[in-house]
């Protein structure tokens, strides 16, 4: 309950606060917040007209996700001080969270914030995070306060950059 | 020489650009609900080369793309297994096609398929779409992903796109068995609904 509740406040970034996760898996210290859908919700949209916010679906059985991490954490490494927030949810099995995903995630040394997206009825969320996705993954969104952009496709990170920059260009004013 | 040249490079212009646009065309077509599905020759996992047209009996067909190594493929393979029992002998059996390129995905090769087939035990034909035909023309983008087909004088028409059921990592939370559901309607002589669905799945491996 502590975690639970520390975490719905310190992991708020720059003043915005995170939608709270349904619960928190914790494992050799480290610390998976777990949402459903309708918890999950409010990170697809962003109200601080400066965040840039860049969700990325994954899971670590799914090798071209795999394959385009080290982009999405460069990304984050590379923009985390210009008010860009990168969020890796992990579409893997929740009884693989222990001896899968949380060993993952500590052996990668993974920067970004990564969640668990545990909803089992895709046919009703799926089509609420994009119309145009067909349910493949690896899928990226980024989104700011005025737009909401949505790629069923791999990145490499010069693509990945160019999509951030052509939604705001402004990092350094 | 110089005029030569601008028609050489314009020439190759041309033709990146018809290149381009006919990717982009394969990339974005695909079958919707109604559509009249293409018939195939696949090479199965007993070494036999199969035709939709082969059979003779069937009203239609679960047209189900899926593969050895995507772990929600293979979190649906009984469902797969369970589908072909309950309607193959109503006229409506699996087709499974493993779409992904072993050069990408080394645990999808036929041999491997074949070994999967063995294991499972499964009871319909598995079949390898080895040049990556089939799919683009079905529009499949992930396994398992399924095309439901009916028969309609010499036509295959698509009744269902989508996914088996409802939820598709965990059995035990399934709500609604949407292909089920879809050729239980047809046999009823009823519209399928929903006839488009939605799940997560592995990207197909080009």
């Amino acid at each position: 309950m502590a975690a639970f509740l520390a975490l719905g406040c310190t992991d708020a970034t720059k003043g915005q606060e995170l939608p709270k996760p349904v619960k928190v898996h914790q494992e050799q210290g480290y610390k998976l917040p777990v949402y459903d859908y309708e918890h999950f919700k409010p990170f697809l949209k962003v109200t601080d007209t400066d965040v840039v916010r860049v969700i990325n679906f994954w899971a670590t059985w799914c090798k071209p996700c795999l394959a385009e991490l080290p982009a999405f954490e460069a990304l984050q490494a590379n923009y985390k001080d210009k008010q860009v927030e990168v969020i890796l949810v992990s579409l893997d099995f929740p009884d693989q969270v222990k001896e899968r995903l949380i060993p993952f995630i500590l052996k990668k040394q993974l920067k970004s914030k990564v969640l668990l997206l545990d909803d089992p009825h895709g046919d009703v969320w799926i089509p609420q995070v994009s119309e145009e996705w067909s349910g493949a993954i690896p899928a990226t969104i980024i989104l700011t306060s005025e737009e909401y952009r949505f790629y069923e496709r791999s990145f490499e990170y010069p693509a990945l950059e160019h999509e951030l920059l052509s939604l705001k260009s402004n990092f350094n004013d | 020489m110089k005029s030569l040249k601008i028609l050489v490079v314009l020439t190759l212009l041309l033709v990146v650009s018809a290149f381009a646009f006919t990717q982009i065309d394969t990339f974005e077509s695909g079958y919707a609900v109604g559509d009249v599905a293409t018939d195939f020759k696949l090479k199965n996992v007993d070494g036999n080369v199969v035709s939709l047209s082969d059979f003779d009996k069937a009203k239609g067909f679960i047209v189900v793309f899926t593969c050895n190594t995507c772990p929600f493929a293979m979190a649906n393979e009984d469902r797969i297994l369970d589908l072909d029992k309950e309607f193959k002998a109503k006229g409506y059996p699996v087709i499974a096609i493993n779409p992904n390129n072993p050069e990408v995905q080394p645990g999808d090769s036929f041999e491997a398929m074949q070994e999967r087939a063995r294991e499972k035990g499964f009871t319909f034909p598995y079949l390898f779409d080895e040049n990556q035909e089939i799919y683009p023309q079905y529009g499949a983008t992930k396994t398992p992903h399924v095309y439901l087909l009916q028969k309609e004088g010499e036509s295959l028409l698509v009744r269902y796109i989508g996914a088996i059921d409802d939820s598709v990592r965990d059995e035990a939370t399934v709500t609604k068995r949407f292909v089920a559901d879809a050729v239980q309607a047809l046999l009823a002589g009823k519209p399928v609904e929903p006839s488009n669905t939605k799940a997560i799945g592995c990207s197909i491996k080009a």
